[in-house]
């Protein structure tokens, strides 16, 4: 691991170079379940009428077998050498792997879980693990060689830079301008680690963007400059974005500035890891626990066909309410198909029991997310979301961010200023799980019924989002937008930052010294900007790693630079990784405390660096993200 | 026309009489068929050679790769081979219903994914149609009372279907193509 880096070699790494030349803005949208690659063409695009597509992704369905789709399933199958005849992983562009990513990496691994790697993004960001550390299937027995975190990424990232030079040698992958989006719940850890798997999948230095934002950037884009009319100045547009594996939250006000429409992303929501396929998993283990009742008990194989044929009935009985229920049927493994088959169905009272009430219930906006755990969503290792509950999450982020608008007097000033909650006056749906307009309704209705309760209209549902490719299309637009075609989302960091600080109170024998946060980098700094020196300074030791806490606040707005806080509320901090910076020798002898100051820049590329500058300015050292996990708990 | 040197199969006085008269008229009305009966001494090989025989016409046979493909991927998606290969007696409708579902979704999906469908007209089916000179024959076929020239009016019974595009999985070299199911052994 790099601990120590000069500022200077921080910046080459980091250069926002977006090719001056580059003729594509590529959009990579690397998604838990589903990665996508879609791409605006620079020259062929004008003002708000943008010539754009999707990259059909060559890969492996089967083995031996290549085939476009227009989304690549972000799965790694890691085979057995005696499994797959020669040539089976061959692809167009490489005839020696010995692993496969997308779909059929997906369906082998569905019958050959131990050598699966599977929802590598929700590890890219567990703070528990060690990211950097071959860990990957985490069930594998020993003979299996694992992958990292940070590997799996970079496999599916490189895999779209091949699928796209094979498909366009007239235009190489690396001399575009590439947007990689990023859930706007990742940390700063998270944000730095999938920047460096895009620069080990050989990508041109790429720019990150939050994921809710990019689904409106295609909203925008696809509204063909009409947003302008469909949005006013003082309104605040939520976000909605339930992935496969994530939920992701955002607040984005409308700002009218010198006659110019202006968004600015004024809050994102902590990690939620829930998603569409947590619902998919408890409604087979619903229907699961109905069959056994019955007496028929299903293995893991019929489990997963269950699985799979519960999706499809969801989707049939959320798309057509006036269904009572959808068969199912688990084939039977063997080639007697008839007869051996077990047959039972999904009613939609039992979707309404899992779905609808649990993980969408007609909560009041006072509620918040339980702590308990919920059958059906336990997985080994990730921290899942504890309640299933998005309406509860969404009541929880709202009430979170009820000065949200602090910052801006003229939308503040539409807002009741007795509200329990901030509200919203447009909605944004994204994710696969928003193609059912039971679920869209569902979730409006009780979002309607909070704004109701205090006296608010309805918020507005903003039409005509594309809700699979959403996140890609929004990231090659923003490319797009960033060389000054478009309007642009302002937003600047969604948290402010904090280092802790051991209190200089007398030690007591026992007794842990209480930590305060001195804040280094304040809320909302600008893309690009490096924030004051702190008037306060921590010690480094010469020689040895040196561990410093980390915190970030979504609430705290107005803390700059040197605030430090003795004391705060349960939710108002939350501990990130820790931070860590090495000091060389260089002339100073070993165990030497050397004062400095630590000082936070936000990049262009959408990732935050600390240094720590020694007194006088003249050296600087780089601080380090503990990736690790769990260490300086 | 039979050359003089040859000897054999000469035609019979009977058959000269009605081949004189023909060679009588052919020489008043062709001008080139006269020149060559005014100058018999003409060698027999400057007479133009006699046309080509029309060639055997050659019907395509298929490569069985991508049949062989098709059929892996119905069975994979739809267990079509092992629906159909299964003996329906002895088994219930209801049996076969429950298969059937897992045959019907599947096919729909291989269908979806590497076909693009259309009808081939897109009229409603019952309604009157006016096929013109010159209609594709391939694309549209006619039934019942087919007698008198176009344009052809009638009542279209099936819109047809048309392969808009197709795309079939792309294969290594090498792969085996016939193993359209592999076996499975669980260890």
């Amino acid at each position: 691991m790099n601990a120590t880096r000069s500022k200077a070699t921080t910046e080459t790494a980091r250069a926002d170079a977006p090719a001056a030349d580059a003729r594509y803005a590529i959009g990579i949208d690397l998604g838990t379940t589903h990665s996508a690659l879609s791409w605006v063409d620079i020259g062929a695009s004008d003002g708000d009428r943008t010539a754009h597509g999707v990259l059909p992704v060559a890969q492996l369905t089967a083995p031996g077998a290549v085939e476009d789709q227009p989304l690549l399933p972000s799965f790694l199958y890691l085979p057995h050498a005696d499994e797959l005849s020669p040539g089976d992983l061959t692809l167009p562009w490489r005839a020696d792997a010995d692993f496969a990513v997308g779909q059929f990496a997906r369906s082998r691994g569905a019958t050959t879980p131990i050598r699966l790697v599977s929802s590598a993004k929700s590890w890219l960001c567990h703070p528990g693990v060690d990211r950097r550390a071959a860990i990957l299937p985490s069930e594998a027995p020993p003979e299996v060689a694992k992958v990292s975190p940070l590997e799996a990424s970079v496999r599916y990232l490189a895999h779209l830079r091949a699928a796209w030079n094979h498909a366009h040698p007239e235009a190489p992958f690396e001399a575009q301008n590439v947007t990689v989006t990023i859930p706007a719940s990742f940390d700063p850890a998270a944000r730095e680690l999938t920047a460096e798997a895009a620069q080990a999948a050989g990508y041109p230095p790429v720019t990150l963007l939050e994921e809710p934002q990019a689904a409106l950037y295609s909203w925008i884009a696809a509204s063909e400059g009409r947003w302008r009319k469909a949005v006013t100045p003082g309104d605040v547009i939520l976000v909605v974005d339930v992935g496969g594996g994530t939920s992701d939250f955002s607040l984005i006000a409308v700002v009218e500035r010198e006659g110019n429409l202006e968004l600015h992303r004024v809050a994102v929501g902590d990690h939620i890891l829930l998603g569409g396929d947590n619902m998919d998993l408890a409604l087979a283990h619903a229907v699961a626990r109905k069959l056994a009742g019955q007496g028929t008990t299903l293995d893991a194989w019929q489990m997963r066909a269950l699985t799979h044929a519960s999706r499809v009935a969801k989707e049939t009985l959320l798309g057509d309410a006036s269904l009572a229920s959808h068969p199912l049927v688990v084939p039977s493994r063997g080639s007697k198909l008839i007869g051996g088959s077990v047959r039972t169905e999904l009613t939609r009272a039992e979707l309404d029991a899992t779905l609808l009430e649990g993980f969408f219930p007609q909560v009041e906006a006072a509620a918040r997310p339980l702590a308990r755990t919920r059958a059906g969503l336990a997985q080994l290792g990730l921290p899942y979301a504890q309640d299933a509950a998005v309406t509860r999450h969404l009541a929880a982020f709202l009430a979170r961010q009820v000065g949200a608008l602090a910052d801006l007097p003229a939308n503040a000033g539409r807002q009741d200023p007795d509200a329990s909650f901030l509200h919203p006056t447009a909605v944004l749906f994204n994710g696969g799980v928003f193609k059912s307009p039971l679920l869209v309704e569902r979730l409006r209705s009780a979002l309607d019924a909070w704004l109701a309760a205090e006296g608010a209209p309805p918020a507005r549902v903003l039409e005509g989002a594309d809700l699979d490719l959403a996140v890609a299309r929004g990231a090659a637009y923003h490319g797009y937008v960033r060389r000054g075609r478009g309007v642009r989302i302002r937003g600047g960091t969604a948290r402010a930052y904090y280092v802790g600080v051991e209190s200089s109170m007398p030690a007591v024998p026992g007794v842990e010294p209480p930590v305060r946060a001195l804040c280094v980098a304040p809320f909302g700094m600008e893309e690009g900007t490096e924030a004051e020196l702190p008037p306060e300074e921590v010690g480094l030791v010469v020689g040895e790693p040196v561990h410093f806490r980390f915190f970030g606040s979504s609430v705290r707005r107005q803390d700059q630079v040197g605030t430090v806080l003795e004391s705060w509320a349960a939710d108002e901090l939350q501990e990130l990784e820790a931070l860590h910076a090495t000091l060389p020798a260089e002339g100073r002898p070993a165990g030497e405390v050397v004062p400095v100051k630590l000082v936070a820049r936000a990049t262009e590329a959408g990732t935050l660096e600390l240094d720590a500058v020694a007194r006088g300015g003249g050296e600087r050292w780089k601080v380090e993200f503990d990736v690790r996990g769990g260490a300086g708990e | 026309m039979p050359s003089p040197e040859t000897g054999a199969d000469l035609p019979s006085a009977l058959q000269r009489i009605p081949l004189a008269f023909r060679a009588f008229f052919r020489a008043l009305s062709d001008p080139a068929f006269a020149a060559r009966v005014k100058a018999p001494a003409v060698p027999a090989e400057a007479a133009p050679a006699p046309p080509p025989p029309p060639p055997a016409p050659v019907l395509k046979t298929a490569t069985p790769d991508a049949a062989l493909q098709l059929l892996a991927l119905l069975q994979r998606d739809a267990r079509l081979i092992d629906f159909v290969q299964e003996d329906l007696a002895g088994h219930s409708d209801a049996d076969i219903g429950v298969a059937a579902r897992v045959v019907h979704e599947g096919c729909r999906k291989v269908l979806r994914e590497h076909f693009t469908l259309q009808p081939v007209r897109t009229e409603a089916e019952g309604t009157p149609v006016t096929l013109p000179q010159g209609f594709d024959a391939a694309a549209v076929r006619l039934t019942g009372q087919v007698v008198g020239t176009p344009p052809y009016r009638g009542s279209l019974s099936h819109r047809g279907w048309r392969v808009a595009e197709t795309r079939l999985p792309k294969l290594a070299e090498g792969h085996d193509a016939s193993i359209v199911a592999p076996a499975e052994v669980e260890l």
